[in-house]
């Protein structure tokens, strides 16, 4: 995404109902300041968050992808992200082995009460996304503008 | 192998089966496909059982056992393993199934014997580890291992999970198989070569989906990419994001019940080895939740379907191996 000439990340980050979201919710009535391109999209449960939802993003022109879940044993379903973190770190290593920056993808814990750490989160990863450029390995040039 | 097809003959002329789920020739002698047999002349004039029977028949029993009647299937050491994983997804009704075991030597590849030089082939006999060709310029002799299947050069195990009935001795399992020597291979690569590697592979895809219509796992009624909406229905509208998702979805989906058949691999009509997604997948589930291989019994559950609370977290593929660490 281009901004005043300048190229800023687009990242879409997938927040839980229960926990991350809230956490996000907090962070603003906080006033605490993360950046603008973080696009949020609330899921029920970290566990809902299907692999191919993760490569759309990037197909669709995300240049980062997070999940944020509630902590390991927190979670509102009771079992839910034990079955994400699974399936998020073979999915993220499948990335990694298929050559796509192992950085652009990351998984957060954050609870309702961490709005804090879900600011302090952000702003981390999209300074990291934002020093590694443009995602052009996953990228579908039928979605570029 | 002569024993397999009399095998076919008996059960049918017996009565004990209805059908008989085996191997006959396509257009040449060495192209094998699956077939379904109901009488025991069918069998006389077309079953067949060779070097060249490598194809997996448990995923057809999905559909013919549910068909009413029995039905007899051959399985060889890899496709009890697809049969077992299958069973334990209650996939194929078993009691309308009767397993016949088959040891089997390894099977092989007809185009690896024509790159050793047996080209123009009318037949084909196995003379212990030697493969005696013989072709339209006389006889060529082979090493059965250089005409071996990708999948059968690093066979896992000669054990039939589950049978009724044996043809030939029980194997055992090979841990010193070495077949994810490649997948280490191309961990050991920077991100920039790995991704070039793919990318090579992956382009040649043409959509047709044989690695999706012959995988085992891949068994679901509808499957995700049959959707027209998804966009990747052929080739024609694809670009190389598409090549590269829907091998990625295909692996992830069959990730923890894939039990390395290398069936993908064989069917590729673009030779993709596929079957490294899938031993990676295999390779970091060994690595990060104990050693597992679908389809070996009944009782354990796939490492997708479970949990453990000291699990690692995803940040570990960071920190793991790989030249861009």
């Amino acid at each position: 995404m281009q901004v005043n000439g300048e190229w800023r990340p687009t990242i879409v980050a997938f927040c839980c109902n229960w926990c991350s979201y809230a956490g996000a919710d907090l962070s603003g009535t906080n006033r605490l300041n993360y950046p603008a391109n973080v696009k949020i999209i609330r899921i029920p449960c970290s566990c809902r968050l299907n692999p191919l939802f993760i490569l759309r993003a990037f197909q669709r022109g995300a240049d980062g992808v997070i999940l944020c879940g509630c902590h390991p044993g927190d979670c509102h379903y009771t079992t839910g992200n034990y079955y994400a973190r699974r399936r998020m770190t073979l999915l993220f290593s499948m990335l990694d082995y298929l050559g796509i920056e192992r950085e652009r993808t990351r998984v957060e814990w954050v609870s309702a009460a961490e709005g804090a750490k879900f600011a302090a989160t952000m702003n981390d990863f999209v300074a990291t996304i934002t020093k590694l450029g443009e995602n052009r390995r996953l990228e579908d040039l039928r979605c570029k503008e | 192998m002569q024993r397999v097809k009399e095998k076919a003959i008996e059960l049918l002329t017996s009565g004990a089966v209805d059908r008989v789920l085996g191997w006959r020739a396509g257009e040449f002698f060495y192209d094998l496909t699956p077939a379904v047999f109901t009488s025991a002349e069918e069998v006389e004039k077309d079953f067949v059982y060779s070097v060249f029977s490598g194809a997996n028949l448990s995923k057809y029993l999905i559909a013919e056992s549910r068909k009413g009647g029995k039905v007899a299937v051959f399985l060889k050491p890899c496709d009890s393993y697809s049969f077992v994983q299958l069973l334990k997804e209650h996939r194929i009704w078993r009691e309308n199934v009767y397993a016949v075991g088959v040891q089997c030597g390894g099977m092989c590849d007809a185009e690896k014997l024509k790159e050793a030089g047996a080209s123009g082939l009318t037949s084909v006999r196995e003379d212990g580890e030697t493969l005696i060709a013989e072709t339209i310029y006389g006889e060529v002799c082979v090493e059965k291992d250089k005409a071996l299947l990708g999948k059968c050069q690093v066979c896992k195990s000669k054990k039939i999970v589950c049978f009724d009935e044996l043809i030939g001795e029980q194997g055992e399992e090979i841990p010193d198989n070495h077949r994810f020597d490649e997948v280490a291979k191309l961990e050991a690569m920077t991100a920039e070569e790995r991704f070039a590697f793919w990318r090579g592979e992956l382009s040649r895809c043409i959509r047709c989906n044989a690695c999706r219509n012959v995988c085992p796992a891949c068994s679901c009624e509808k499957c995700v990419f049959d959707n027209h909406d998804l966009g990747t229905d052929n080739k024609a509208a694809a670009d190389s994001f598409e090549e590269n998702m829907f091998h990625i979805i295909r692996a992830f989906h069959v990730a923890s019940r894939c039990t390395d058949c290398g069936e993908c691999s064989r069917v590729c009509p673009q030779h993709i080895p596929l079957h490294l997604l899938n031993r990676k997948f295999i390779k970091d589930i060994n690595e990060l939740y104990g050693e597992y291989q679908a389809g070996a019994d009944f009782e354990t559950k796939p490492p997708l379907m479970d949990f453990t609370k000291g699990d690692c977290e995803p940040s570990v593929v960071y920190e793991r191996g790989g030249a861009n660490a």
